[in-house]
């Protein structure tokens, strides 16, 4: 296992990876989901059957989970996309609650709750900070471009969307899916750094912590999602006594973002050099002024 | 058998109905799913378990304090969050994610404060089975379809008969114009919410005295979710309706085919129904609102 503070970034970079999926389809389609755990644990089992069966290397085996998850999504989300927010939102939670019953039953494929054991570890600092690295830099090219685009305007005002002629089915679908990637992607890297991968592991609980980790963050905000996952995946840590009072501690966080700032921390707004620069050379005008006026 | 199955069936579905009922009520009035309703439930039944191990009240006192508690949470969470939310005109979704936060919070609450243990409510009934032309019912499963039927029925006295149930109609109907009628449409909104509050509390009493309580056992709404979208979101006796399916669907399952299935079958209900006819069974046919 790695030193503790390594291990901890590269638990910082899972996440970062899951809660960018979570971040497009919520923050930036506005589709609620709480079934992205469960396209976790598939993409997790599916790269742990790769890696362990077929004795393939790492990237074959992120590559496989990406495309079986991004397959079961496809397929979802044809069903269930049509419905409105809260009935997706009750259809993604059963097939997450679904995934974990089918993999606590399966035994033959995902060894039953008891888990799939005696996977390779083959995560470690540098392949997730390279896959948080491409991670980033694919998430920020889509979201603006015009895929990003279409699905913002989707979140705005749908029928208006529907209007002017973008076909919001094929780009709800088209967000879910990118969604299921990458929460595959998270899911092979952690079953390659416990080198276990449990049902247990995959439940209601982590889709709802990756839910408010971008409500938190802003639901608009890239940024602003990886700055709330990087704060909240940490502050337990470096607060290790009050460990048991993490969920609630979210829980109140949400409740307090949500009606007192629902823009969550970011807003809309991304971290970018043009704002920063910006905001210092207003600094030092106003200095000069208050100077000027003084004399 | 079947029918030993079936009146098993109902008793399970009764008690899934009380839930299934106060959530419906406030999905029909505030077009929102109350992600918290069950956590609500889950603190009346500790609010009841406390209240008789202190062995201070006599148990029907315990109970109405659990309902009564239980109420008032409901309608804290209402006048401090949810109203908030409404006064920034937020969209609905924002009303949702408030729910899913207080529902965590509540459940966490609970796990710090109280203990993950699992608590048993002492005996306050004697733990017979009753027979009745050859099936058995457990007392305390007569006694919560016997109380769920007679608070149902209550239930439907009030909005169907009382002026307070046609007020709160003309809300659900179309809140503004209902203001404008002079209907305080913010005092509606409290007291359903603490109508809704204390039928989770009642649910949440019966399900820990039949089951045990602990701190997760509001997930135990999921089921009256699914009932709910069965029957048609928004449509109370359509919740009843879906509840008492689920609870049969869920006894048949579990004796036929494989108990550690259950889940799963119900989830494939819901995706069925999704797939089929989203609106439920009652449902209204509501166009998706921009």
């Amino acid at each position: 296992m790695a030193g503790y503070y390594e291990g901890l970034l590269i638990i910082v970079g899972i996440n970062i990876i899951a809660v960018i999926g979570v971040s497009i389809l919520t923050g930036f389609t506005r589709l609620f989901s709480f079934g992205n755990a469960a396209f976790m644990a598939i993409g997790a089992y599916a790269g742990a059957i790769i890696s362990t069966k077929l004795k393939m290397p790492l990237p074959i085996a992120i590559i496989g989970g990406m495309i079986v998850s991004a397959i079961i999504a496809f397929l979802l989300g044809k069903i269930t996309l049509g419905l409105k927010g809260d009935y997706f939102l009750i259809a993604t939670l059963g097939f997450g609650e679904s995934v974990r019953v089918i993999a606590e039953n399966w035994q033959a494929v995902t060894g039953g709750s008891r888990g799939y054991t005696g996977i390779p570890m083959k995560t470690d600092i540098v392949v997730v900070g390279i896959s948080v690295v491409i991670a980033i830099f694919i998430a920020w090219n889509l979201l603006h471009s015009k895929i990003g685009r279409n699905f913002q305007a989707i979140r705005e005002q749908e029928v208006a969307a529907d209007a002017i002629g973008v076909d919001t089915a094929k780009y709800k679908n088209l967000a879910f899916m990118i969604s299921a990637m990458y929460a595959a992607w998270a899911g092979v890297l952690w079953g390659h750094y416990y080198s276990l991968v449990v049902p247990s592991m995959f439940n209601l609980v982590k889709s709802q912590e990756l839910t408010i980790t971008v409500v938190i963050g802003g639901l608009g905000s890239l940024s602003g999602s990886i700055l709330s996952t990087i704060f909240l995946t940490l502050l337990p840590e470096l607060a290790r006594a009050a460990a048991e009072y993490r969920m609630l501690a979210y829980g109140l966080a949400v409740v307090l973002v949500i009606t007192l700032r629902p823009n969550g921390l970011m807003g809309y707004k991304e971290i970018s050099l043009k704002v920063i620069v910006a905001w210092i050379k207003a600094l030092f005008s106003k200095k000069t002024a208050a100077v000027g006026k003084a004399e | 058998m079947i029918i030993q199955q079936l009146v098993n069936g109902i008793s399970v579905g009764s008690i899934y109905a009380l839930m299934a009922t106060g959530y419906a009520l406030i999905y029909s009035l505030l077009g929102f799913s109350n992600w918290a309703h069950g956590d609500i439930a889950m603190v009346g039944a500790y609010i009841g378990f406390f209240a008789i191990t202190a062995s201070i009240f006599p148990w029907w006192v315990a109970f109405l304090l659990a309902i009564a508690g239980a109420g008032v949470l409901s309608l804290l969470s209402e006048r401090i969050a949810y109203r908030r939310i409404r006064q920034n005109n937020s969209p609905t979704m924002f009303l949702m994610i408030a729910a899913m936060g207080l529902s965590v919070t509540i459940q966490n609450a609970v796990l710090v404060f109280i203990g993950s243990k699992f608590k048993t409510y002492p005996q306050i009934l004697p733990v017979k089975a009753i027979e009745i032309g050859g099936t058995f019912i457990g007392l305390i499963d007569l006694i919560s379809l016997g109380v769920t039927v007679v608070v149902l029925g209550l239930l439907f006295y009030l909005i169907e008969r009382t002026k307070f149930g046609l007020a709160v109609k003309a809300s659900a109907t179309n809140m503004q114009v209902a203001s404008l009628l002079g209907i305080n449409v913010d005092k509606y909104i409290s007291l359903v919410f603490l109508l809704s509050g204390s039928l989770a509390g009642l649910s949440g009493v019966l399900l820990g005295m039949k089951y045990t309580v602990y701190p997760q056992m509001g997930n135990i709404a999921l089921k009256a979710f699914i009932a709910s979208v069965f029957g048609g979101l928004g449509s109370v006796p359509g919740a009843i309706v879906g509840a008492v399916v689920i609870g049969l669907m869920e006894v048949f399952v579990a004796g036929y085919v494989n108990a550690g299935l259950r889940d799963l079958f119900t989830f494939a209900l819901l995706i069925g129904v999704l797939v089929v006819r989203p609106t439920g069974l009652f449902g209204k046919s509501v166009q998706d609102k921009a």
